[in-house]
């Protein structure tokens, strides 16, 4: 709720009359696992979304993924490939699917699902280990936040 | 069509760093230059098909807090042993008796016990980790109250009666009546928990050898158990691991002595079969 409020504000002051951003369970994916409408409506934006990747309370993508370009953020894993050109091979509307569910696209994965709120075994209030219900989770990333992260994974060009 | 470009293409991407950092190391491990200690052995039956070799998280540290288990002078989790062999002579609860009474001495009484549990108890009719044991003597001998499933006296009494072990096999039975704790403690291994979704195979089973952000992943063995951590500064139990790790998975963990966490380590301790006892051992 209070998620939903925010971003209302947050269109509103930007002056956009653009439609809230859907709630995680109904974001619609292709056959493929892909995104193809942006959450937002608005154009995300790479240096947020490079924060994103390197923040531990946020993305942290860096701790599975290497990614050269943002090198200044020490400890890169390695459980999952390097990002290094991935905007080159991957179009947006796959790395938007990948990041808000990436197990719509290879249905294994160990890489979390960024924003998705449902079908968890015994969800947890953040990381404090106590239960949470599961009407009260917030995805991982905000809406615009999965929007700044694809805007940045488009800048990844070999 | 994209989707197989993409995935050859990070097939191909993935192998490489792999390859490169995923070794365990060769160093070996000897104790007081006297016990030698088995931290690289064949996997057990049970794991055909899933990991060819079992490794202690001592291969996985650096060089430094490796060399804090070489003589027992360097390691800190023998001050918490010494403390405990205090204990362990100490007349406490309403029949006047320690340990010692029915034990005598610990160096002798105790070898081989935790190389064998968490083990099935007949007469309690449930499988029971060393903790539980010692709380039964606690409450049913001594008349003492029962420590606190995962407090420091516990993790210090563990840690002690674990010592008398080490470099023995870990050897616990998964067969006949532990079986069924045995086979929920497995599922539990496997289940994805949490907001992100993760199970200790995909860490500790698919990943180890790997860095993830920071950490040096191991494949999450509990032969070292009670393992003096550098980070804390303390002893540390199987089951406050365990909920640390649930934690990091954005999940509600199970309690310290709940049904599960005993299961799970019924089942983890049983991947290290054929490891020594390395307790009390040193980690980051
Ligand atoms: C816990 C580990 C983990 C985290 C955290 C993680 N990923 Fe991943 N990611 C993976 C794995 C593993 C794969 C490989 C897909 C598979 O399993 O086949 C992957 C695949 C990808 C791909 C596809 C790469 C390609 O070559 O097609 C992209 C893009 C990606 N991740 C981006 C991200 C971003 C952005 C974040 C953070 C917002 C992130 N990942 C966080 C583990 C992770
Ligand atoms: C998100 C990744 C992750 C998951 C999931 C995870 N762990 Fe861990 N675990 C770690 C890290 C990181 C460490 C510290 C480095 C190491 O020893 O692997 C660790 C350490 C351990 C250790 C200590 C090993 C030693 O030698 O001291 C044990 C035992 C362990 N984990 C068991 C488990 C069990 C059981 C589960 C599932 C309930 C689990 N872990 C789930 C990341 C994870």
């Amino acid at each position: 709720m209070k998620h939903v409020l925010l971003t209302l504000a947050a269109v509103g002051f930007a002056g956009q009359a653009f439609a809230t951003p859907p709630v995680p369970s109904e974001v619609e994916f292709d056959e493929y696992g892909a995104v193809e409408a942006s959450l937002t409506g608005e154009p995300g934006d790479p240096a947020r979304g490079a924060e994103v990747m390197v923040t531990r309370s946020l993305g942290n993508c860096v701790a599975c993924h290497q990614v050269d370009d943002l090198s200044e953020a020490p400890f890169h894993g390695e459980v999952g490939p390097p990002l290094n050109g991935v905007g080159g091979y991957r179009t947006e509307a796959e790395l938007r699917g990948i990041v808000i569910d990436a197990k719509m696209i290879f249905p294994e994965t160990m890489m979390p699902g960024f924003y998705k709120t449902t079908g968890f075994i015994r969800p947890g209030d953040g990381y404090t280990g106590k239960a949470a219900k599961e009407e009260d989770l917030e995805p991982i990333l905000t809406a615009q936040q999965v929007e700044d992260v694809v805007a940045y994974l488009m800048t990844l060009q070999d | 069509m994209k989707r197989k470009t993409g995935r050859a293409f990070m097939a191909s991407l993935i192998v490489l760093p792999v390859m490169a950092l995923a070794e365990a190391d060769d160093d070996t491990l000897i104790i007081n230059e006297e016990i030698e200690i088995v931290t690289k052995a064949e996997a057990p039956a049970h794991l055909e098909g899933v990991v060819s070799e079992v490794i202690s998280g001592w291969h996985f540290r650096s060089d430094e807090t490796q060399a804090l288990e070489l003589d027992d002078f360097e390691n800190p989790a023998l001050v918490y042993t010494d403390q405990a062999l205090d204990t362990w002579n100490a007349v406490e609860g309403s029949e006047g008796k320690s340990c010692a009474s029915c034990h005598d001495d610990v160096e002798t009484s105790m070898q081989g016990v935790r190389a064998v549990y968490p083990k099935w108890d007949e007469k309690a009719g449930e499988v029971q980790t060393l903790s539980m044991q010692i709380n039964d003597c606690r409450e049913a001998n001594m008349g003492a109250e029962p420590y606190k499933y995962d407090s420091a006296p516990m993790a210090a009494m563990e840690a002690l009666i674990s010592l008398q072990s080490r470099g023995m096999p870990v050897d616990v039975a998964i067969d006949g009546p532990a079986a069924e704790t045995w086979e929920q403690g497995k599922e539990l291994y496997y289940t994805r928990t949490g907001q992100l979704e993760l199970s200790c195979a995909n860490c500790h089973e698919q990943n180890y050898g790997n860095m993830i952000r920071a950490d040096h992943l191991s494949q999450g063995q509990i032969n070292g158990f009670p393992t003096y951590r550098l980070k804390n500064a303390k002893l540390n139990t199987v089951h406050g691991r365990f909920k640390g790790c649930v934690r990091d998975t954005r999940a509600e963990t199970y309690a310290a002595g709940s049904p599960e966490f005993v299961a799970l380590e019924l089942y983890v301790a049983s991947r290290g079969n054929g490891l020594s006892v390395e307790a009390p051992a040193v980690r980051n």
